[in-house]
């Protein structure tokens, strides 16, 4: 059975009520989808994949390359958790609950495969990055890099791991030592490694200080003598000085005027091509993850709620949360004022403090049952690559033939509500 | 420099536009006319703000665009008198509300600073105390111009934090910023600079740490606060989305200087300087087809102590060819293209029109 509710004013192909779910290929394409024009074409052999029955159907379906899935796994984390206990009182310090930052992810990322972290802020992207960088001891869970569990490495054994998993940080103004010279910063990656550089460490560091959008003659200026965007680059030439396997990069060019910013994206994915590089990208620029990523992870309150390959999340985006979060990017064109629609999210952001039962989104979701209230809805595979936990996801049909994902995704009694949406 | 605008080579450019006279109080709101922020360091004198000039009016909201390290923040630093004036020179005048800036003392800024005018950091880590709670920061804060008690600003703490969207304010509030995830931060910063209803606000890319629904929340407590208290806005940022939701006029800074000025329409439906077409080129999109490649403008950012000779943008222009060689030896005056455009470019306007319309326009 269908179960998605459609936008209001969107030309929507929707089957007839009493069709059967394994017939009703019904495509609702996202506000994004239409005004891209297109849908990727998801292997034709999946009713979840094909393109709408109706003829009329707004779609263009083109044929792109499949984000790549070579390569072994380099990452995997499994049921990973970070609570960090609440304590008051002056004097005793009790603990009186916990911030639940990050409540039991899985995700994996291939060798030379951009995988992008999106979503709410506060929900714990940083956290989860962190825990993967081993500079927060998970709560629970497990965190296996190249075929090894690193999740309670002392750090006397994660010291051979260190230069392998290297992170671009949110803020870069705090990870830099303000008492240091660039010069000293990016240099002291090169002494870290006993690296010797044949044209001698400062020719080095200009060259990547160039390679970054600076100027070599940045190498003896102090952090604070640079702009936001500037101080970000020296954070990003010190991480490359590492040559690691893994960088996760929170935010990593959000700082950056656009034309630097396509400059730096340009740079890691050349640097990814030659070196085989693989990124976990968390960023707020939902048009900078799209073009980024290969596959993207949505997070809300400490767990992943929606993952799929980039353009499916873009132009099929199931959970809620994930088309919330698509409407509302704002559009760089002022004829557009006014004329676009944005789902506006109702109620407060839930604090991690004590996050609602079952599913945590019902606080706030325009399409909350019941159901949504007592069971939480699990992450679950509902078309190939594509994995959402949402009783009523949108733009899917679930298979018959796939008893799983029906019996995960509750029947919809009658019609859902339509998603609040707000001209501005 | 001197007016060039008697050659009759600039008369197609239109008039230069009007310089006020130095030192007489304006009309507009806020009005800066040839600031100039210059730090001494070892390698030379780095130029940061070269000969900007702009107005901005009560109720309307200015977007600045550009360069990463073309002088944004260092611009509202100077506004605020945020300076230190022992590694900072600054010149040129700020007017606010009548009252000239520049040349105050530091005292007569501090009291303007808090009831006139509030920021918004870029960088909230730096711009909060470590050592005090979330709270303490705001309390104090709102006590500097506001005469209550400690428990009034707490309530008031609370209040603000919650409108902002912290969840449980009145449990987080007592948070040091260190728990505060980074989108947190700033919006315990907004909290903090919205309590005093400033009549200026000025917003250092306010909401880049954020997700794109709170950003959305954000940016409508903006609005409501400009509707309430009729405040003019300077929005600094890189989101050229943001700039087009929010702003009435835009100003494109590169190198320190405004080359390109207009309402949000001209800018993006008709910019004319070859580095307002370069950063619209630049954006990934997502009302596009995703592009394989982005296109970043070629070359470099420049040397703010050495600018390029002429025209600053001129090693990296697709059209320095194009202006009989003034690129690369005369600096280009900003100059009115149509009411209320202006743009700092040698080309001729219907060059500079036909190439938008042409080669530029067509590929966006
Ligand atoms: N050291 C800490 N102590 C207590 N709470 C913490 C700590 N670090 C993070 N948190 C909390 O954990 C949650 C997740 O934080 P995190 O920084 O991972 O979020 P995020 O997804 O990166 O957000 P943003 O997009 O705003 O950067 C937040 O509620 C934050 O307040
Ligand atoms: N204290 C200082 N000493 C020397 N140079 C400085 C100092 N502060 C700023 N600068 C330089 O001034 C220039 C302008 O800096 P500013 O912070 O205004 O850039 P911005 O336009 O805000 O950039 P971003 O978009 O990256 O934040 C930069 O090149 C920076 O290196
Ligand atoms: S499970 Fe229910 S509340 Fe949660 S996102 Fe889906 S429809 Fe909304
Ligand atoms: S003045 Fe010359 S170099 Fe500068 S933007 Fe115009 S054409 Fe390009
Ligand atoms: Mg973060
Ligand atoms: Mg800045």
């Amino acid at each position: 059975m269908s179960t998605e509710a459609s936008r209001a004013g969107e030309p929507v192909d929707t089957p007839p009520a009493d069709a059967p779910a394994d017939a009703a290929g019904t495509d609702t394409v996202a506000a994004t989808a239409a005004a891209t024009g297109t849908v990727t074409g998801t292997p034709v052999d999946t009713v979840t994949g094909t393109p709408a029955t109706g003829a009329d159907a707004p779609l263009v379906v083109q044929e792109r390359a499949a984000p790549q899935r070579r390569g072994e796994l380099l990452l995997e984390v499994d049921n990973l958790g970070k609570h960090f206990p609440v304590t008051s009182g002056a004097i005793l310090r009790r603990q009186t609950g916990a911030v639940k930052a990050v409540d039991g992810v899985s995700f994996s990322v291939r060798k030379g495969e951009t995988l992008g972290l999106v979503g709410e802020s506060g929900c714990g992207k940083t956290t989860t990055g962190r825990m993967i960088m081993r500079l927060e001891d998970p709560t629970f869970g497990k965190i296996t890099f190249e075929g090894h569990d690193i999740t309670r490495m002392s750090q006397g054994q994660l010291r051979p791991l260190r230069r392998d998993i290297q992170m671009i940080f949110q803020d870069p103004y705090s990870s830099l030592n303000p008492r240091q010279t660039v010069g000293s910063i990016i240099g002291a990656a090169f002494r870290l490694q006993g690296e010797k550089p044949k044209q001698g460490v400062k020719a080095a560091v200009q060259e990547l200080l160039e390679l970054v959008g600076l100027s070599p003659e940045h190498y003896n200026r102090y952090p604070h003598e640079f702009s936001g965007g500037q101080r970000q680059r020296i954070g990003i030439a010190r991480t490359l000085a590492l040559k690691p396997k893994l960088i996760v990069a929170d935010e990593p060019v959000s700082a950056l005027d656009v034309s630097v910013q396509a400059q730096v994206v340009n740079l890691l994915e050349d640097l990814q091509d030659e070196l085989d590089l693989t990124y976990v990208v968390i960023a707020h620029d939902l048009s900078v993850v799209r073009h980024i990523s290969d596959r993207v992870a949505v997070m809300y309150l400490g767990k992943i709620v929606e993952i799929a390959d980039r353009n499916d999340l873009y132009e099929r985006p199931m959970h809620p949360y994930t088309n919330a979060l698509l409407s509302a990017v704002p559009v760089p064109d002022p004829s557009q004022r006014g004329n676009r629609e944005r789902i506006r999210l109702q109620g407060d952001v839930p604090s991690p403090l004590d996050p609602p039962p079952a599913c945590r989104f019902h606080t706030r979701c325009w399409k909350a049952q019941e159901i949504c209230k007592q069971v939480e809805p699990p992450l679950i595979e509902l078309s190939p690559g594509h994995q959402a936990a949402c009783h009523f996801p949108e733009n899917t049909t679930v298979s018959a033939t796939d008893a799983v994902a029906q019996s995960a995704v509750a029947p919809a009694g009658g019609d859902l509500p339509a998603a609040p949406v707000h001209k501005d | 420099m001197a007016d060039k605008s008697k050659r009759p080579a600039d008369m197609l450019d239109g008039a230069p536009t009007t310089v006020e006279e130095p030192g007489r109080p304006p009309t507009s709101f806020l009005e800066v006319r040839d600031l100039r922020i210059h730090f001494p360091t070892d390698d030379g004198l780095v130029k940061s703000v070269d000969g900007l000039s702009f107005k901005l009016e009560r109720g309307r909201t200015l977007g600045i665009v550009g360069e990463s390290g073309s002088g944004k923040s260092v611009t509202s630093l100077g506004v605020l008198g945020l300076h230190n004036r022992r590694n900072a020179k600054v010149s040129g005048e700020i007017w606010l509300d009548g009252n000239e800036l520049v040349g105050a003392s530091p005292d007569q800024v501090r009291r303007m600073r808090g009831r006139n005018m509030a920021m918004i950091f870029q960088d909230p880590l730096s711009a909060m105390h470590p050592f005090y709670t979330v709270g303490a920061q705001i309390v104090e804060a709102y006590r500097i111009h506001n005469d209550v008690s400690k428990k009034v600003a707490r309530k008031h703490a609370v209040d603000m934090l919650g409108r902002v969207g912290i969840p449980k304010p009145d449990r987080r509030v007592d948070d040091y910023p260190h728990q505060f995830s980074g989108g947190m931060r700033q919006r315990a910063m907004i909290a903090m600079a919205l309590s005093c209803d400033p009549e200026l606000l000025i917003a250092d890319e306010p909401t880049t740490a954020l997700d794109v629904t709170v950003q959305a929340q954000i940016l409508d407590l903006i609005r409501d606060l400009q509707r309430e208290f009729n405040s003019a806005i300077i929005m600094i940022t890189h989101d050229l989305g943001v700039v087009a939701e929010l702003s009435d006029d835009i100003l494109v800074m590169y190198g320190g200087r405004n080359i390109e000025y207009g309402s949000v329409d001209d800018v993006f439906h008709r910019p004319e300087h070859p580095y307002t077409w370069g950063l619209l080129g630049s954006m990934p999109r997502l009302d596009r087809e995703r592009s394989e490649r982005l296109l970043p403008i070629k070359g470099t950012p420049p040397s703010l102590i050495n600018l390029p000779q002429g025209c600053a943008f001129n090693p990296r222009c697709a059209y320095s060819e194009l202006t009989d060689g003034k690129s690369t030896v005369e600096r280009p005056e900003l100059r009115e293209t149509a009411p209320g455009h202006t743009v700092a470019c040698h080309m001729a306007v219907e060059r500079r029109r036909r190439i938008w319309a042409d080669e530029i326009a067509p590929k966006l």
